[in-house]
C-alpha cells in the first residue's frame, strides 16, 4: 500500500557527522549520500565503527549531521527531534520499558500521539497478533524470553505505523537458531506491513539473505549500494570483496575495455573474460576477484597452475588451498558427493580454470 | 574447619575473635541501653525488674511531645524539600549537556558531606545571627528547616544519582522514538523508574535530619527543642530509665528508616 509509488522514502544527501573538536576531531560519516527507496529491506552493512550505527541515528533523530539533508519523502527532517520524526527504532538491546507490561508496550507509541483508548486497544490487539504473542500481553517485559522481548520490540516500534523502521542490529542477541527464525520473520513482517526497513548489520550472511538492497561501509563512507548479487558477484572496491564471503584476489593486466566488460591477462599469461566495476580508471596492474565456488580444479593445464597446499572438508563442500606458481594463494570450493573424495591429494601439480563468467576488475 | 590453604578471610585466624569485639562494643551499649529502659526502678544503673512504665511516663511526658512534634515538623519539611532539590540537581546534573562548572557544582552538593559538622554549625548560626541582626529576620523554626534542608541534600542526593545513573539512556530515547516529548519521555519513563531511588533518599535524609545534634544545638532558638536535644538536656539531670525508652524509640524509627532505604536499594539491585 505505498501512497508515494516510485518515490524514495529516504534521501540521504551529503551527510558528514563529525564527533569531537579541534584535534580530536573524528569524522564519523564523511559525505554520505544514498537514497532508499519506499517499502523496501535496505541494509546497511560493515564492520563496526564503519558508521553504520551513526548513520541510523541521524535518521532517527538520536543525533544531528554537521551538514548535510536527511529527507523523508522529501521533506528535511534532519533538523527535527526524535518525537517529531515519523520513524521508529528497534533497538539493539530492545529498550522495553521495565515498569510496563508488554500490551503497554506496544501502545505507548499510540498513547503519545494521543489516540484515542479504542484504537490503541484494537491496534495493539492487532500487532500482538502479527508477532504471536497475544497470550502474553499482561506480562512485565522482566518477565519473557530474550526471543520474546525481540518481538515485542518489533511490534512497539511497528504500532505506530512508521513510514520507516530503523533496526539496529536486533538479532545480535539472540542465539543462532533464533537468529535465523527471527530473520525469516522480520521479511514476512517487512511484507505484511508494506513499511520501509533500513536494516543495520556487521553480518553479511544476515545482510545478502535479508535485504533487497545493501550499502557497503567502512570508514565513515558508503563504498557500493546494489542488491545481494550485486554486492556478491559484482563487489566494486577490495573492501567489498574482502567482507563478503570468501575470494580470491589476482593481479591481471586489463585490456579491451568497453561495455562493463574486459580481458584480464593474468600473472601466468592466461586471458580470461572479466567484468568491470563502475568507475574503473584504466591502469598498469589492476586486481581481479573470483569466487572460490567459480573455479574449477583439473590435473591438465587450467588458467593458472599451482601445488596444493591444503583440503579442508566442510560437509556441504570441500576447500582446496593452491599455492599458484607466480606466488599467489587461490583457494577452489569444490562440492562434495556422497561416495566420491574431492578427487586431488595434498602436494598434486594442478591447474585452475575459471569460468567465463567468474572473474570481476575493482576499481581500486 | 579453617583451612589452611583457604585465601579467604573468614579462614584467617582471629578474624573470628576481632568481629566478635568489634561488634560487642558497638552494639553492647545500645542492648544495654534498650534492656535498661525496662527496668522498673529508677534508676539506669541498677536493675529491679522488668516492665514498660517508663514507656507509659515518656509517652505522657509533654516536653517529650513538644520535642517529638518539633523534630517531625522539621524532619519531614526538610526531607520534603531536599529530596525535591537533590532529584532536581540529580537530573540536571547526569541529563543535560556537559556545563562549564558542572564538577564544580557536584563539589558543592556534596560539600556538606565532608566539611566537619560544628563549621557547618557555627557557619548556620553566624548566618541566621547575621539576618537577623542586618534585616531584622527570624523565621523561627524555619531557621532549623533551612540548616536541616542544606545538610540533607547530599544524602538524598547520592542514591538518586546513583539510580539515574544505572538507568539505561536507550529507554528515554526510545520513549522519544515513540513521540513521547521530553516532558512525557521525563513524566512516564524516567520518574517511575527513579522512584525507589527518591524513595530511598528520602528516607536516608529523613533519618540525618530526624537525629541530627550539633548544627540543631547551635541553631535552635527558645521552644524548638528536638528530641536529640531533649535527650541532651535529660542527661545533664538525674537520670531515670525515662531516658532510655525515650532513646529507644527514636532508635527504632531510625532502624525503621534504614530498613525501608535498604529494602528499596536491594529491590532495585534486582
Amino acid at each position: 500500500m505505498p501512497d508515494h509509488p516510485g518515490k524514495s522514502a529516504i534521501e540521504v544527501r551529503g551527510v558528514r557527522k563529525v564527533f569531537g573538536t579541534g584535534d580530536a576531531q573524528v569524522a564519523a560519516l564523511d559525505t554520505v549520500s544514498v537514497s532508499i527507496r519506499e517499502n523496501e529491506f535496505f541494509t546497511l552493512l560493515g564492520p563496526s565503527g564503519c558508521g553504520k550505527t551513526t548513520l541510523l541515528r541521524l535518521i532517527a533523530g538520536f543525533d544531528f549531521p554537521s551538514e548535510g539533508e536527511i529527507l523523508l519523502y522529501g521533506q528535511d527532517i534532519a533538523p527535527l527531534p526524535p518525537f517529531k520524526r515519523p520513524v521508529n527504532t528497534v533497538f539493539q538491546s530492545y529498550a522495553l520499558f521495565p515498569h510496563m507490561t508488554v500490551a503497554e508496550n506496544i501502545g505507548f507509541g499510540l498513547e503519545m500521539l494521543g489516540k484515542p483508548k479504542a484504537e490503541i486497544k484494537a491496534r495493539v490487539a492487532e500487532m500482538l497478533k502479527l508477532v504471536k504473542m497475544e497470550a502474553l500481553s499482561a506480562r512485565r517485559t522482566s518477565q519473557i524470553s530474550g526471543g520474546q522481548q525481540q518481538r515485542v520490540a518489533l511490534a512497539r516500534a511497528l504500532a505506530p505505523q512508521p513510514k520507516v523502521l530503523l533496526l539496529d542490529e536486533p538479532l545480535s542477541a539472540l542465539d543462532y537458531k533464533l537468529r535465523k527464525e527471527m530473520q525469516i520473520e522480520l521479511k514476512r513482517l517487512q511484507h505484511q506491513t508494506g513499511i520501509t526497513f533500513i536494516f543495520v548489520t556487521h553480518d553479511q550472511e544476515e545482510a545478502l539473505t535479508m535485504s533487497d538492497r545493501i550499502a557497503v561501509m567502512s570508514a565513515g563512507k558508503i563504498l557500493q549500494v546494489g542488491t545481494p548479487w550485486d554486492i556478491y558477484d559484482k563487489p566494486a572496491e577490495r573492501f567489498v570483496a574482502d567482507f563478503i564471503g570468501e575470494t580470491n584476489f589476482l593481479t591481471a593486466a586489463i585490456t579491451d575495455i568497453g561495455n562493463g566488460k574486459a580481458r584480464a591477462t593474468l600473472k601466468s599469461g592466461a586471458t580470461i573474460d572479466a567484468t568491470v566495476a563502475e568507475g574503473f580508471q584504466p591502469k598498469d596492474n589492476a586486481t581481479v576477484v573470483v569466487r572460490p565456488e567459480h573455479a574449477k580444479l583439473t590435473s591438465g593445464k587450467g588458467d593458472l597452475s599451482g601445488t596444493i597446499e591444503n583440503i579442508v572438508y566442510f560437509g556441504t563442500d570441500t576447500h582446496i588451498h593452491v599455492q599458484l606458481d607466480s606466488g599467489e594463494a587461490f583457494t577452489v570450493r569444490q562440492q562434495n558427493t556422497r561416495s566420491a573424495g574431492c578427487g586431488f591429494e595434498r602436494g598434486d601439480k594442478v591447474g585452475v580454470s575459471i569460468g567465463n563468467d567468474a572473474a570481476q576488475v575493482l576499481r581500486d | 574447619m579453617a583451612d589452611p590453604r583457604s585465601a579467604d578471610i573468614k579462614d584467617q585466624p582471629g578474624f573470628r575473635s576481632i568481629a566478635i569485639i568489634c561488634l560487642c562494643v558497638l552494639y553492647a551499649p545500645i542492648l544495654i541501653l534498650m534492656i535498661f529502659s525496662l527496668n522498673t526502678g529508677s534508676l539506669v544503673t541498677r536493675w529491679e525488674g522488668i516492665g514498660l512504665g517508663w514507656y507509659g511516663s515518656a509517652l505522657l511526658n509533654q516536653e517529650f511531645h513538644n520535642a517529638a512534634k518539633n523534630t517531625l515538623i522539621i524532619s519531614v519539611t526538610a526531607t520534603i524539600i531536599s529530596t525535591i532539590a537533590a532529584t532536581l540537581a540529580a537530573i540536571g546534573m547526569t541529563r543535560v549537556k556537559p556545563w562549564r562548572g558542572l564538577s564544580a557544582a557536584f563539589m558543592v552538593i556534596n560539600l556538606p558531606l565532608m566539611v566537619p559538622e560544628i563549621i557547618t554549625a557555627v557557619a548556620t548560626l553566624s548566618f541566621f545571627a547575621l539576618i537577623a541582626g542586618t534585616l531584622g529576620l527570624n523565621f523561627g523554626i524555619g531557621n532549623l528547616i533551612l540548616a536541616h534542608t542544606v545538610f540533607c541534600i547530599p544524602f538524598a542526593y547520592m542514591p538518586i544519582r546513583a539510580r539515574l545513573e544505572d538507568m539505561d539512556l536507550t529507554l528515554e530515547a526510545a520513549a522519544a522514538d515513540l513521540y513521547a516529548t521530553p516532558w512525557h519521555a521525563f513524566r512516564r519513563i524516567t520518574l517511575p523508574l527513579l522512584v525507589p531511588g527518591i524513595l530511598s533518599g528520602g528516607a536516608l535524609a529523613f533519618i540525618v535530619s530526624f537525629d541530627d545534634f550539633t548544627i540543631t544545638q547551635l541553631v535552635a532558638g527558645p521552644g524548638q527543642t528536638t528530641l536529640p536535644l531533649y535527650i541532651w538536656n535529660q542527661i545533664r539531670r538525674p537520670m531515670t530509665p525515662e531516658i532510655n525508652a525515650i532513646s529507644t524509640i527514636l532508635l527504632l524509627v531510625s532502624i525503621l528508616f534504614v530498613s525501608i532505604s535498604f529494602l528499596i536499594a536491594r529491590r532495585r539491585a534486582k
